[in-house]
């Protein structure tokens, strides 16, 4: 499932595209060659890479990261489509990730889920909240169903969250 | 130590034993506490002698399918002038099981240990670490300890004076549950979607970039150095039941339970202790009611079942369920079974590759079903519908995602009929909305 964009302005499709890799991003993807007998295998770091850079995913980067690694837009869209982690459009500052899989949902993660999509004002899954801070989605087994409810806050996995443990939990991410 | 609860004085803390003891992550705390002594044994040993202690031992694929691990690594071929590749399968995503994320997270050197050992005995030079991109702890520790791991001469050139080479790489996944099937996985690394492949070739003939592969769970691979250095005749021993089930294995014991956490046990424990006595049991004015054994993909198992099955790879399987991961997800009176089973239906809808028919359109008609019966709108020829669905979903695709949507289906229908009759006779207030 990926985010849809909400109140992120649109306007990075006429924007001229600023390549990642140059600089030390491109050194950073190039030492990455030698762990691989392939440069095709770098693919999914190249992404990790334009994600952190960007923040997602957008088609001009797909050309881009082909281009550095020898390979078709249309083969590098595909790969990207396949996996749930890249963006394939603009999200909030901070990205929820929360766990509702069964483990979890019998543990009350659907609570969890609703306290968030209310304390983000976000309204529903996949949108960004009206001040772009957040975007909340579900997502699949976060594999740590002995801490239900685990969720993903950008890059720090918080566990055993309760519904009543949300508003104090989202304070630190502006 | 224990984490999150103290050992139980049921359980047998091999893998487990550091757990929740912070100074064990460390290079120099995994060292004080007997780090790389099976590592230096190892080397002094032949690559040959290692696969064949380790296959003297027992030691099973932990991470679901049970395949003998020393088998695996000798159907590696010798001396065949190409790179070979261990891959260790860090993608630990099968629903009600977290006990790969637990090895990583205290003991990440235990992980490195053994996939070293692992890479000497199949003659691989490079090891692939595949850890999905959700895991963002276990990827900060690792990637902390393969830095350790190269500074004090663990890996690299020259692995502990011995001449030989230990290359190891994390690969970061992206979000793929199908990526813990090992085919997947390969293709993952290569820079692929992560479709499945066909078998044969199997990995060890053309794997990884298509050479020779191993690929091995984390809890496989980190049992290996305690096998080294304890010998196959400890482990062996370490089973109160079937000798072709052998050694500790961490449970994961999930969902509606006292206790929720990972127990290591031997192999041949009653499931009973492991739900009851070590995750607590029911709730407080609950009962329990099932318990799904092996991770969500297994055939769901009623708490009479439960009552007298033997934690074994045998043992489940007597009860027409399987051990799989051993992620067991817990479920008491007040769950509800077709809600549940739509959860997991919905679960494998998300997670197919889509590459086969029976999976692609399986598993979401079934969700679809399921959905309208949870919406009050389904009739009592669904049920009949949903079993014919599930055995074409059953030993007709290229992997076993498909089977496994079916399981929980399959078992839930056969074993709790009257929640589904419930549902369609409208004695049961709908759980969904209408669409």
């Amino acid at each position: 499932m990926n985010a849809t964009s909400g109140a992120v302005p649109h306007g990075h499709e006429t924007a001229p595209y600023e390549p990642v890799f140059v600089g030390p991003a491109l050194s950073k993807l190039e030492a990455l060659f030698a762990q691989y007998p392939t440069k095709q295998a770098c693919l999914l770091p190249a992404l990790w890479m334009v994600q952190e850079a960007r923040g997602w995913v957008s088609e001009p980067a797909m050309a881009e990261v082909a281009d550095v690694l020898g390979l078709t837009p249309a083969f590098v869209k595909g790969v990207v489509t396949f996996y749930t982690m890249y963006h394939l459009h603009p999200v909030g500052r901070h990205f929820i990730q929360v766990c509702t899989t069964s483990p979890c949902g019998l543990c009350g993660a659907e609570d969890v889920r609703d306290a968030i999509l209310e304390a983000t004002g976000c309204e529903e899954l996949g949108r960004t909240s009206p001040d772009g801070r957040f975007t909340v989605i579900e997502v699949e087994c976060l594999g740590a169903c002995g801490f239900a409810t685990p969720i993903l806050i950008d890059d720090d996995f918080i566990e055993s969250v309760t519904a009543d443990r949300v508003p104090a939990l989202l304070e630190g991410y502006e | 130590m224990g984490y999150p609860h103290p050992i139980h004085p049921k359980e047998t803390p091999v893998l487990s034993t550091h757990f929740g003891d912070a100074a064990a992550r460390s290079y120099a705390g995994w060292v004080e506490r007997g780090g790389y002594q099976a590592l230096r044994k190892a080397l002094a040993m032949t690559p040959t002698d290692v696969t064949e202690e380790v296959k003297a031992s027992g030691l099973r694929g932990r991470g679901g399918a049970g395949f003998p691990c020393g088998l695996k690594w000798s159907f590696m071929p010798k001396n065949s002038g190409k790179p070979h590749y261990l891959v260790c399968n860090a993608d630990e995503s099968e629903p009600g099981t977290f006990k790969d994320r637990e090895i990583m997270r205290w003991t990440p050197h235990a992980l490195i240990e053994g996939c070293a050992i692992a890479a000497y005995a199949i003659g691989a030079e490079r090891c692939y670490i595949y850890i999905r991109g959700e895991f963002t702890e276990p990827l900060r520790i690792m990637t902390i300890a393969i830095e350790e791991a190269y500074a004090n001469g663990i890996l690299g050139a020259n692995v502990l004076g011995s001449g030989g080479t230990i290359d190891m790489i994390i690969h970061r996944g992206a979000g793929a549950y199908i990526c813990g099937e090992e085919t997947a996985l390969m293709n993952s690394i290569e820079g692929k979607r992560g479709n499945p492949r066909i078998k044969p070739p199997f990995p060890a003939q053309a794997g990884v970039f298509g050479m020779p592969t191993t690929v091995n769970n984390v809890e496989t691979l980190a049992a290996v150095p305690h096998i080294v250095a304890r010998g196959a005749a400890w482990y062996k021993g370490l089973c109160l039941g079937s000798d072709k089930s052998t050694g500790t294995k961490l449970f994961s014991v999930c969902g509606q339970i006292q206790r929720p956490g990972n127990y290591e046990v031997t192999m041949g424990t009653p499931m009973r202790d492991l739900v009851v006595d070590m995750a607590g049991g029911a709730r407080p004015g609950r009962t329990l009611k099932a318990v799904i054994p092996g991770g969500s993909s297994v055939p769901i198992m009623t708490v009479a079942e439960m009552e007298d099955c033997v934690c074994d790879y045998e043992g489940v399987m007597a009860k027409g369920s399987m051990l799989g991961s051993g992620g067991m997800i817990v479920m008491d009176d007040s769950a509800d079974m077709v809600y549940q089973i739509w959860r997991l239906a919905r679960f494998y809808a998300h997670e197919s590759c889509a590459q086969c028919t029976q999976c692609r359109e399986g598993t979401a008609w079934t969700t679809k079903i399921l959905e309208r019966i949870l919406r009050g709108q389904g009739e009592h020829k669904d049920l009949q519908l949903l079993m014919d669905l599930s055995e074409n979903m059953t030993g007709k695709t290229i992997c076993v995602l498909s089977d496994s949507c079916a399981a929980p289906i399959v078992s839930g229908i056969q074993k709790f009929p009257e929640e589904f009759e419930a549902y369609i006779s409208k004695r049961r207030e709908p759980a969904l909305s209408p669409a």
